[in-house]
Order: C-alpha cells, then structure tokens, then sequence
C-alpha cells in the first residue's frame, strides 16, 4: 500500500480517506479492551476517567477473595482436563481422518465439528437435562466431559491442517525399519505435528477457559468458573474488581497469542525452503 | 488382462518361495482394507464420545418438542377414553367416570398439578380448572361421575372447549410447541391457525434475530472490508503489526469483551463523557441495554470472523488483475468494483455466513447488553428451560434455531468447500 508519486489530488484524498476508515476500524477493535486496562487500576470504585490514583486494590480484592480464587483454580481445572482429553481424542482422530477416505466420511467429519457450530444455548440445555438423568448436573465430570466435547472440533481442525502436509511415506519408513505403531507415533509423527497439536490445545483450553452458558445451567456453586464470575458481576454490580479479573484474562489471551505466533512462525520457516 | 495373469502364474512357478499365491491385486485391497479399519478405528473414540455426550443428548433435546407424556401418563384410562370421544358431541358418561377417578388418582399422587400445568400452556384457565376439580372430586369421591358433577365441581365444564383442549393433550406425541414456535395452533374447530395478535411473539422474535444478525453482519462486512485490503496489501512487517490488532479481540474472552462494553456505553461511561467533552452531544446516549449497544458489541464480536477469511481471501489475489484493467483505461473504481470485487467474493460469502451464524446463536452478550427489547431466540430458549419452566417449547425454539443454523452451515460449507477460504 504505497500512494505513487504521480498521484493525482483525487487519488491522494481517496488513499488518506481510505487509511482513516481501515485505522479507525482497527481501534474500534483494540481501543475497548485497551481502555478498561486502567479503569482496574484505579484507586475509586468509579469506572470511568479520569482515574483518583494508582492502586493494587481491584487486584488485592480479587485474589484475596475466596470465591475469585476458586473461580480461578475451577477454571484451571477444567480448563486442563478437557483440554488435554480434547487433544488426545482429537489428534487420534485426526490422523483417521487424513489416512484414508472411506464412504460417509463427511458425514463423520460434520458430525465431529458440530459442537463448533451449534448454537451454545442449544448444546447446554441438551446437555443439561442429558446430565439431569445421570445425575452429572453439578460436578466437575459433567463440565469437563462437556467443554471436551466443545473443544475438541479445535483440535481436530488444527491438527487436520498440519497433516496435509505431513509426508506419509515418513511413517512408512519407520515401519518398514521395524518401529510399531506406537513408536512411529511418538518418535516420527508427534514431534512434525507438535505444532498442530500445541495449536489445538490452546483453542481447546481458551474454549473451556470462556465458556459460559453450559456452566450457567449444568454447574453448582462448587464449580464456579472465572467466566461465571464475570458474568454475575456484569449483570449485579459491575465494579473495578470485575475490570481487575479481565486484565488478566486479557493477559491470558496475550501470552496465548505470543505462542500461536511463534508456533506459526515456526512452522513457516520449517516449511519454507531455504 | 491376459497377459498379465500369465506373467502372475509363471512367476510364482519361477518363486517357489512365496508363500501363499494371492495375487498382488487382492493383497493391495486387502492392504486398503486394513489402513481404512485402522482410520476408523482411530476416529471411533472422539466420535463415539461426541455421539455419546453431545449428539445423542440434544436429540433427546429435540425429541422434548414433540413428547407429550403429561395426559398419557397421569391420567391413562381418560387418556384412552378421549380416543372413543368425537371431540363434538357431549363427553360420554365412561369418559366422566374415567376421568373423575383418574383426577383424584392423579390429586393423590400429586401429579395433577403437572398436567393442569401442560392444558394451561393451550388454554389459560386450565391449571386452576384442573386442580380445583381435582381437589373437589378427592373430597367428594364421586362413584360414576357425570357431566352433572364435573359441572357442579366448576361451572366452566359445561363448555366443550375445555374438553377438546384435552382430547388435544391426550396423544403421547403433539404438534403443539412446535407449532407454538410458529405463533400458531390448532383451534378448537381441529384446524391449523394463526393465534390471537396480541399472544403471537415468537415469529417476531425470529425475524428480529435474523434483523439483527443480518445488521451486524453486513455492519461488519463494510468495517472489515477496507481492513483486511489493507492487512493483505501492505508490508508483511506492519500487517504483522496490524494482525495484532485483529487477533488481540479475537483471543480475548468473551465476558472480557462485553464488560468492556458495559463500562464504555455507561450512562456516565467513557464513550458518553468523551463525546460530551468534544462537545458532540449535549446529554448522554442511551446505548447500554438498547439496540445501539446491541450493534456496536456484536460488531466488535464479530469483525475478526470477517476480516480473516478475507484476508485470506485477498492475500492470494494478485495485484496484476487491477493493473491490467487500469491499464486497459479502466477508472480505479470501476477497476476495483469490476475486477478486484468479484475476486473477493468468496471471502465475502465465508465471513458474511459465518458472522450470521455466530451472530443468531450469542446467548450472553444481548443478556447483558440488550434490554427486553433486544432479546434473541437463545433468550427465550433459556427463559422457557430455566424461568418458566416449559420445556417442550424451548426444545421446539431450539429446533428453530438448530434448524436455521444447519442451513446456512450447509451453504457455508459449499461455499469455502469449493473456494478453500481459511480461517486464520
């Protein structure tokens, strides 16, 4: 994007007009979640500007408080546990789906991404009643046996993407010098595919970490969630506290996205030629 | 052919030492076959686990929006009785007599209160009806009840209406939320119609779901246009930069981002103080639970969804074509709407699809931004499970909104199936 030299008037109003409305697109984006970064750290409980003082005291309150800290380490958990059962169902099935075609595999693939597509209110009141009958309502099975099953069309698409270009003649060759399955598995294909995999697992753990509406309904006040949280507190009385939690949950997302940036980097200069 | 299965026999004469003569063909489908059970069988756990614990129960889910357990099941033998009636002509005296037992039977069991509370859905009136008679007939135990007695216990049996409303409840299966979804129902004459204006909510509330999704949108699509031409058209050094800014809503949580909104659309919140301040406006908006701050969230919810798929979309659109046509004499805007335009429109129809099915499924940000006003089908659906408690017809709202999603999924898929549009 460069405006030329023999720019004519028109051109040269129409390329600034135009770098003014994708600028001011891109603020509308960040500017939102910038600007509430502060708000945690003011020292009154008004949320707006300009801020009374610099203070630690949103942040002293969120992790002094029981129900926040649980609500952190209640995430964390699940967030691990169905994560971790997402990856490992979902890579397994990825390389099924990339090994070979059989008939009605689309209709396998459609019904292995459906928890990304169907409305959420839909899956947690399915879900809800569906745990009413055996009894999982209200305990952490229950959560984490759901938030895999959300997460896990992540990992198979992540995964999926990073086997189209894996070389199947690789397994073959650890085959054929005498590797069994499992073998070739973790010491040919994982290490290629970690990306892939890593990918797929933070999308996995981010989905649960987010997840909202399936806690509303199926969890009890044992199971709060950081989310659960948040979501009371915006609807009763929304306080810096509230802005102190979505600090760290953006500096969550951040360090989420450092990674997924290095690991794309990584992978584009692994498959560039050099 | 033949040849070919001469050259087979003759060498395995010459290679004795094969040992089984299965020829080549039938070992590589053999071969096949295998690597085909094994892909199955590493597909079979996520697939039986989302079968399990995600398709199988939102069926059951589905299937709440036809069940209609309350008559069949609490009152059996009148349920049997109403099959033998006409639905025209006076209740017979064995349907009275069933019927008066199975009320006291159902009184003393408790369940009365459940099925007055599944006729009240058809006809309001009926809960108290039911239970009244219920409670009258337990202290009267009236031998074989007549029309006489049900009158006698509440004056409003004597209209056919509430017996019909009945005879409608009494199949196991029923018609009636779904039809409900519909705004409709059937009448007392048996005939499929529409309901009074003042009870028809739900059709207006699809089409203001579908107003809204369509809204934002299109709203997202215009914004995320000129921002993923200028991702995909500048230095890869500043759109790496730029990503950020697209990526950084894209990864926060959602809570996160919709108390943002809260805190900015605030009677006395950032964005009314800063436009007071300039001096743009006298008094402060009313943005937070009203349509505007509906909008601006979903915007912002949705244009990382847009942008990336056009992104994706421009990046592999080579900036020969414009110069070719600008070349050719072609004015810069003609050029763009002619050439460039129609290149993009895979992206456009990926990210336009994939906003509207985000968009008519958010649960959470019109709960907390929206105002009664700007309530979605997900609103209702939850409401009728969690509040009122009338759970065939959030099933049968759910099926709406399953149903609508499927379809615009099945385009979506058509659409980046064939173009190979790529999120991310």
């Amino acid at each position: 994007m460069k405006l030329q030299p023999y720019a004519t008037m028109g051109q040269k109003v129409w390329f600034y007009t135009f770098l003014t409305i994708a600028g001011g697109g891109l603020l509308f984006l960040v500017l939102p979640i910038l600007v509430i970064i502060p708000l945690s750290f003011n020292s009154s409980s008004f949320l707006s500007y300009p801020l009374d003082g610099f203070s630690f005291r949103w942040y002293e309150e969120v992790f002094h408080s029981e129900i926040w800290v649980r609500a952190i380490k209640n995430s964390l958990i699940i967030g691990s546990a169905s994560a971790f059962l997402a990856t490992v169902l979902g890579t397994l099935a990825a390389m099924g789906l990339t090994q070979a075609n059989f008939r009605g595999k689309g209709a396998v693939n459609a019904l292995l991404v459906s928890p990304m597509i169907v409305p959420i209110v839909i899956s947690a009141l399915g879900l809800y009643f569906f745990f009413a009958e055996i009894g999982l309502n209200a305990t952490y099975t229950g959560l984490i046996l759901a938030h895999t099953a959300l997460g896990a069309p992540f990992v198979v698409i992540t995964v999926t993407a990073t086997l189209q270009g894996f070389d199947n003649s690789m397994m073959r060759a650890a085959a054929s010098l005498g590797a069994n399955p499992v073998t070739v598995f973790f010491s040919v294909v994982l290490p290629l595919i970690l990306p892939g995999v890593v990918s797929g697992a933070l999308f996995a753990f981010a989905t649960s970490f987010d997840e909202v509406v399936v806690v509303l309904f199926s969890a009890g006040p044992e199971q709060r969630t950081l989310p659960r949280q948040m979501f009371d507190g915006i609807k009763e009385n929304i306080t810096p506290a509230i802005m102190a939690a979505a600090t760290l949950l953006i500096m969550f997302a951040l360090a989420l996205l450092s990674v997924l940036e290095y690991l794309r980097r990584r992978s584009e200069k692994l498959n560039s030629p050099s | 052919m033949e040849q070919a299965s001469t050259h087979t026999s003759s060498q395995s004469d010459v290679l004795p030492q094969v040992e089984d003569d299965i020829p080549l063909k039938v070992k590589l489908k053999r071969a096949e076959r295998m690597r085909k059970y094994r892909a199955m069988a590493l597909i079979a756990p996520l697939f039986l686990f989302i079968l399990g614990v995600f398709a199988i129960p939102i069926a059951i889910m589905m299937w709440r929006a036809i069940d209609n357990p309350e008559v069949v099941e609490y009152l059996p033998q009148t349920a049997i009785e109403l099959k033998n009636w006409d639905g025209q002509s006076e209740p017979t005296p064995e349907l009275t007599a069933v019927f008066a037992r199975d009320l006291v039977l159902a009184y003393k069991e408790k369940t009365a209160s459940t099925v007055g509370k599944r006729l009240n859905y058809d006809v309001s009136g009926m809960r108290s009806l039911i239970s009244r008679t219920a409670r009258k007939f337990n202290r009267t135990q009236p031998v074989q009840a007549t029309m006489d007695d049900f009158v006698k216990a509440d004056k409003r049996w004597a209209q056919l209406r509430y017996w019909k409303t009945l005879k409608r409840a009494s199949g196991s299966l029923t018609p009636f939320y779904v039809l409900n979804a519909f705004d409709m129902k059937i009448n007392d004459e048996g005939e499929i119609a529409s309901v009074p204006e003042s009870q028809a909510i739900y059709s207006n509330i699809f089409w203001r779901t579908m107003w809204i999704a369509g809204v934002v949108t299109a709203a997202s699509l215009l914004i995320g246009f000129p921002i993923a031409y200028l991702l995909a058209n500048t230095s890869s050094k500043v759109s790496n930069l730029l990503m950020f800014c697209v990526l950084l809503p894209f990864w926060t949580s959602l809570l996160v981002r919709t108390s943002a909104w809260v805190v900015l659309l605030q009677k006395n919140g950032v964005v009314n103080s800063s436009l007071m301040g300039l001096g743009i406006i006298d008094e402060p908006l009313t943005m937070l639970f009203a349509r505007p701050g509906v909008y601006i969230a979903f915007i912002h919810l949705l244009l990382p969804f847009v942008i990336l798929p056009l992104y994706s979309v421009m990046k592999s659109i080579s900036p020969a074509y414009m110069r070719a046509a600008e070349s050719l004499g072609a004015h810069p805007a003609v050029a763009f709407v002619r050439v460039y335009l129609p290149q993009t429109l895979p992206g456009i129809g990926a990210g336009g699809i994939l906003a509207f099915i985000l968009a008519i499924g958010y649960y959470i940000t019109p709960a907390l931004i929206g105002g009664p006003q700007d309530q979605m089908l997900s609103y209702f659906i939850a409401n009728h499970a969690n509040s009122t408690l009338n759970w065939g017809l959030a099933s049968a709202l759910g099926a709406v909104l399953l149903v609508t999603t499927m379809i615009l999924f099945t385009i979506y898929n058509r659409l980046t199936g064939a173009s190979g549009v790529k999120m991310g």
